[in-house]
């Protein structure tokens, strides 16, 4: 699906990064721990999360993330934003919970990606 | 191709601002052509690199050298340095306090992972003096 698919099916507020709409994106993954994501995500274009400072912009940069999703409608600081779009990452946020957000995405077809140990 | 040099100056005393020097130099590898596997490797190896650099050392130097066999980068912090470093390299082992954790780090993982992503690394560190880093990212 594409990033805008993404955005429809979880009501998000797209925050920037309109340009990468149009993007086919097949994996996502959540977590709230950025050790975690740095040590097991493989290829995800789409990192769900409760967590929100600059390193998240970091992290996402570092793994070739393209979207950051930030659940239970918080609302990253200006300069998370900011740093977002130096680095051309797309940020949404929505109402929805993880679990619920994560299901709803994974309902419509995007998966966790591979398995690695 | 000729050797490029990098050099940085990270500050220990601004968590936001942690990744800067990583997120520099990915940018320069991507530029210079290098294959994603490679800028990807550096990329996260250095970063956690960083983080450590930042959360655990208060800071320090960070120096690439990129040539055409390999990427080598050295982290040096003048921080309290590693008592066990073969414990520091398990993964789950960790002595961040709860505000790193708080901001999503401090899981244990950033020495193993660094290990992994890098074709060679080396740990030098004395207690009370400091901690340096040295990391291997083969081109081919
Ligand atoms: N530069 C350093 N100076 C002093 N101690 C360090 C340094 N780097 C690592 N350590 C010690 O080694 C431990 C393990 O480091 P590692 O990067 O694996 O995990 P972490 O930084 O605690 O958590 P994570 O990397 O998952 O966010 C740290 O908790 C710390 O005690
Ligand atoms: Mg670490």
């Amino acid at each position: 699906m594409t990033l805008g698919e993404v955005k429809t099916i979880l009501d998000a507020q797209l925050l920037c990064g309109e340009e990468l709409l149009d993007q086919e994106v097949h994996t996502a993954c959540g977590s709230d721990l950025m050790s975690d994501v740095l040590a097991f995500v493989k290829d995800q274009a789409v990192l769900l999360t409760g967590l929100m400072n600059q390193q998240v912009i970091r992290t996402a940069e570092m793994m070739d993330i393209l979207c950051i999703i930030f659940v239970r409608g918080k609302e990253p600081a200006p300069e998370v934003v900011e740093l977002a779009k130096e680095k051309d990452l797309a940020i949404m946020t929505t109402t929805h919970r993880m679990f619920t957000a994560c299901g709803l995405l994974f309902q419509s077809g995007l998966n966790g990606g591979v398995h690695i140990q | 191709m000729k050797g490029l040099h990098y050099h940085y100056q990270v500050p220990g005393d601004d968590f936001t601002r942690a990744g800067e020097a990583s997120g520099a130099i990915k940018a320069a590898l991507k530029k210079l052509g290098f294959s994603p596997q490679v800028v990807r490797k550096v990329a996260i190896a250095m970063y956690e690199g960083e983080i450590n650099l930042v959360i655990h050392g208060g800071g320090g130097e960070i120096d690439v050298d990129i040539d055409g066999e390999k990427v080598t980068m050295v982290l040096a912090d003048h921080g309290p340095g590693i008592p066990d470093i073969q414990k520091a390299m398990e993964e789950g082992w960790s002595t961040a306090p709860d505000n790193v954790r708080s901001l999503g780090f401090g899981a244990g993982m950033g020495l193993p992972n660094m290990k992994k992503y890098s074709d060679e690394m080396t740990v030098e560190s004395v207690v009370g003096e400091g901690t340096t880093v040295t990391m291997v990212v083969k081109l081919v």
